[in-house]
């Protein structure tokens, strides 16, 4: 890699781009805020929350000074309601149903209040809930992302003891590992996994779950192996929580030259904060329009790239992004190229490095032209883990690759229970960790048939 | 633009507003500063006896995170040296010859020491005299301020004793410490009273340190009870107010006190017979210069009403005011919900199912739940109404015919 290919800015200037977007809220913040709500009944925000979090009364929690019961309300219903304070698309959940929003034009800051309530938590020695009294029974998560988190959690409550298997070196899935750094440091992913932990949830890292047919366990470098075969021997019931594979490969010349990147593999390494670390090009091109590929236009140009472009084979109109995330990067002066197709990366003869993108337009022109840039990063979505369920764990995949559950998240393999992003394609962390509570609800049916509802189950 | 000036009991005025008798007139420089931000008159805080003051003396109340909607104090009279109040008093009415100066008093109760006192104080050149019979707290205990107030004959006699010797009107100012305030009221226009003022601040602790477990205010780990004041008394006092009003034998003026915030708060104890208004706590809170709205704001509804004199409110609403058993049985409203201005809070649905009548029920348009009234089991509360945060929302609808009245006491006649 050529040298100076990282940030040309100082540490000081790029902690100052990487502060949070959000900060968190002041005492007298909050306190205004959240008298201002209106303590709706039935409320809107409520029902639009994907864990249906009881908003208004964590809210009138915070006004009457009741923390710690804020923040139960607010975990009652999600255990990373830390990190979904943070990361939410409130614009267009919570907030985005605010009734003040139709009133004064401005909706309750909801998600900041959250992140109020749960960070008095966080800090606090109190534990809000504890592990139940053990009932005998075991369950096996595989994945530590939102939803394994979430239903190691409920499962924990009601006596469980649970295990988390993770492939990677530390836990929280895509919570540690795939937030834009300027929404979340990593640090509060990994203190919501320590606040789960402590409820008896035991992380069994750098462990991945591979086919019955290998060695049952095997050590190979860093990660173990473990057989799902044995997983399942070994527990009662099985969680699948194992997200989405490696980001969709592009299938133009040219993706292999050095400075093409996977978005996941330029956010993650975003997260270590080791700036030197980070590759960086002058010139970006960011291929997708989803909001992974916004975070990572804002995340290249916070870094310093002089030229950051996003590329999109269809219009503005069809782009997957929140309408505010592509406002966050237009005020980040990231420049956007609609209706292109990607038909190649370009390098100079003989030179392994990416020197330009080139395009075709999608217009109905077929106009071709050139980016230059010497780096591109590719955001155009993750690939279904489809062979892995169905050769693995041996459930059934629908069409698009995804675990089939029923509503209790139980798949065509009774035993085995799933949720996440492996089975919804790729939604939020809140979907995900909605998934978790109900997979939790529903392997104790399975394995108690007592019918048990935690808040906001619906 | 109006005329705001007043002659309240033969004490002019250039406007109904003065400062009530309290840390907002402690000294000279401060009723000065007043009076070149607008106010129109002042009662200098109650000269007496000097006395030894506390630390801390306030305590507040809030709503939310707005402050101070309530205000106690276990502050005493002045602690200032008589002759140097007076002699600020006799400079200040000569530099303000056209604002009123009231001087408040408060003395033991002996008939010597009140005549001394009033003789001292109105060679000042000031325009009256408020006695200060109501003050609630560590006066009252050593038989002054509220002792004197809550006993109509003691009133009366400490009244008459001041009218012996006085030669400027007298205000009488009462506590709202008592069960009725007629009788008080009546006692100090039978002493000779030439007005009353009303009200002084209420007994009341604001409240507890739940982590001390020390009352507030605080005074080294001990707490007395204070006196009440600020916007959440305004009600009690209107009534109080109003009572006297309505009353066929009492006829002197009265000077309306108790959280007046704004010219709206004035209007409407002027409208209940109030002949002007002292204010206190509003500007303990935001400074003089609050007056500035109250005129303007003042002259702004005169001229909209098309009144050319601020006297011609005076007691307009007080014939609105009677005993429930005058009221119309026959009055029928409902509420009705205005679907394009309801935000679907659902707070009237909460309220009415919880907190009176279950007269809501939902019902589902354009993809939206709203509530709505069931009329039939509405009985025209307003509680629906008053909850509601959307201006517009929630209409309160006469239903009646506008037939024939009856009243309570009407009825009980005719079933007679």
């Amino acid at each position: 890699m050529a040298k100076n290919y990282c940030s040309p800015l100082n540490i000081t200037e790029i902690e100052k781009n990487f502060s949070e977007i959000n900060p968190a809220m002041t005492a007298a913040e909050a306190m205004h805020e959240s008298n201002r709500c209106l303590y709706c009944y039935d409320a809107p925000c409520t029902h639009a929350c994907p864990t249906h979090i009881d908003v208004p009364s964590f809210i009138k929690k915070i006004a009457s000074g009741n923390l710690h019961g804020s923040a139960r309300v607010i975990f009652d219903a999600n255990p990373i309601g830390a990190t979904c304070a943070r990361v939410c698309p409130v614009e267009v959940l919570c907030e985005g149903a605010c009734v003040e929003k139709t009133l004064l034009q401005k909706p309750i800051e909801i998600g900041r209040l959250q992140r109020y309530a749960t960070d008095f938590a966080m800090k606090s020695d109190r534990q809000i809930f504890v592990k139940g009294e053990s009932n005998g029974k075991s369950v096996g998560i595989v994945g530590s992302g939102p939803a394994g988190l979430s239903c190691a959690t409920y499962l924990a409550r009601l006596g469980y003891d649970v295990t988390i298997y993770e492939r990677k070196a530390q836990a929280g899935g895509l919570d540690t590992y795939g937030m834009a750094e300027y929404k979340m440091p990593q640090r509060v992913s990994l203190d919501e996994v320590e606040h789960i932990a402590s409820l008896g949830v035991k992380f069994l890292l750098n462990t991945e779950i591979v086919m019955g047919a290998e060695p049952e366990s095997e050590i190979l470098g860093e990660v173990s192996k473990v057989s799902f075969d044995l997983l399942n021997e070994w527990h009662d019931a099985i969680f699948l929580g194992t997200g989405l594979g490696d980001t969709n490969k592009l299938n133009i010349p040219g993706e292999d030259l050095e400075g093409v990147y996977d978005a996941l593999y330029f956010i993650e390494k975003i997260k270590t904060r080791d700036w030197e670390s980070v590759p960086l090009g002058n010139s970006v091109v960011v291929i997708g329009a989803g909001n992974t590929a916004i975070d990572a236009v804002t995340q290249a140009k916070r870094l310093g790239a002089e030229k950051v472009v996003m590329v999109y084979r269809r219009t503005e109109k069809d782009a997957s992004a929140y309408d505010y995330e592509l406002e966050l990067a237009r005020k980040d002066g990231i420049e956007f190229v609609w209706q292109a197709a990607p038909i190649g990366i370009m390098s100079d003869d003989g030179n392994s490095r990416v020197t330009g993108l080139r395009c075709e337009r999608t217009d109905g022109s077929l106009e071709l032209f050139e980016i230059h840039c010497d780096m591109v990063i590719k955001a155009v979505g993750q690939q279904k883990m489809g062979s892995f369920f169905e050769k693995v764990a041996g459930v059934a995949v629908d069409d698009h690759g995804r675990v089939v559950v029923s509503e209790q998240m139980q798949t065509s393999n009774a035993k085995i229970f799933a949720g996440g992003d492996c089975a919804n394609g790729g939604r939020e962390a809140v979907d995900a960790s909605q998934m978790g509570k109900l997979a939790a609800q529903g392997i104790h049916q399975s394995l108690t048939g007592e019918n048990v509802r935690f808040a906001g189950s619906k | 633009m109006a005329d705001l000036s007043i002659n309240f009991a033969g004490i002019k005025s250039p406007n109904p507003f003065w400062l009530a008798s309290a840390p907002p007139t402690n000294m000279g420089s401060m009723v000065e500063r007043a009076f070149d931000a607008g106010w129109g008159g002042a009662v200098w805080k109650t000269l007496g006896e000097p006395i030894v003051n506390v630390s801390s003396r306030l305590a507040g109340l809030d709503q939310g995170a707005l402050r101070l909607i309530g205000l106690n104090n276990i502050e005493l009279i002045t602690d200032r040296p008589l002759e140097v109040n007076l002699k600020e008093i006799a400079d200040c009415k000569k530099k303000y010859p056209n604002n009123a100066v009231i001087v408040s008093l408060m003395v033991e109760s002996k008939r010597e020491a009140w005549h001394e006192i009033v003789k001292r104080s109105q060679d000042t050149g000031a325009d009256g005299f408020e006695l200060n019979f109501g003050c609630p707290h560590g006066m009252s205990e050593r038989g002054m301020g509220a002792a004197m107030g809550q006993v109509p004959e003691y009133t009366c006699m400490v009244t008459e004793w001041v009218k012996e010797v006085s030669t400027l009107p007298v205000i009488v100012k009462l506590t709202p410490n008592v069960t009725h305030i007629v009788p008080p009221g009546k006692a100090a226009q039978k002493g000779g009273a030439d007005a009353v003022s009303l009200i002084n601040t209420i007994n009341s602790i604001m409240g507890v340190d739940v982590d001390t477990l020390v009352p507030y205010p605080n005074v080294n780990g001990m707490a007395a009870h204070g006196g009440y004041c600020g916007t959440a008394v305004k009600p009690i006092a209107l009534n109080m107010v109003s009572e006297l009003a309505r009353d066929a034998e009492f006829d002197i003026p009265i000077s309306g006190i108790g959280g007046i915030n704004t010219w709206r708060d004035a209007v409407e104890f002027m409208l209940l017979g109030a002949g002007n208004v002292q204010v206190c706590t509003a500007v303990m809170h935001y400074g003089y210069r609050i007056v500035e709205d109250m005129i303007d704001g003042l002259n702004n509804y005169l001229d909209e009403k098309g009144l050319a004199s601020v006297n011609d409110i005076v007691g307009k609403s007080v014939s609105r005011v009677t005993d429930w058993g005058n009221l119309d049985l026959n009055y029928d409203v409902k509420a009705h919900v205005n679907k394009e201005h309801c935000i679907r809070c659902n707070l009237c649905y909460v309220a009415c199912e919880d907190g009176a009548h279950q007269s809501f029920r939902f019902e589902e348009a354009d993809g939206k739940k709203y509530p709505i009234v069931i009329e039939e089991e509405c009985v025209g509360c307003n509680l629906c109404a008053l909850v509601c945060p959307s201006p517009g929302a929630i209409s309160m609808i006469r239903v009646d015919q506008g037939g024939p009245t009856q009243s309570w006491r009407e009825r009980q006649n005719s079933q007679a």
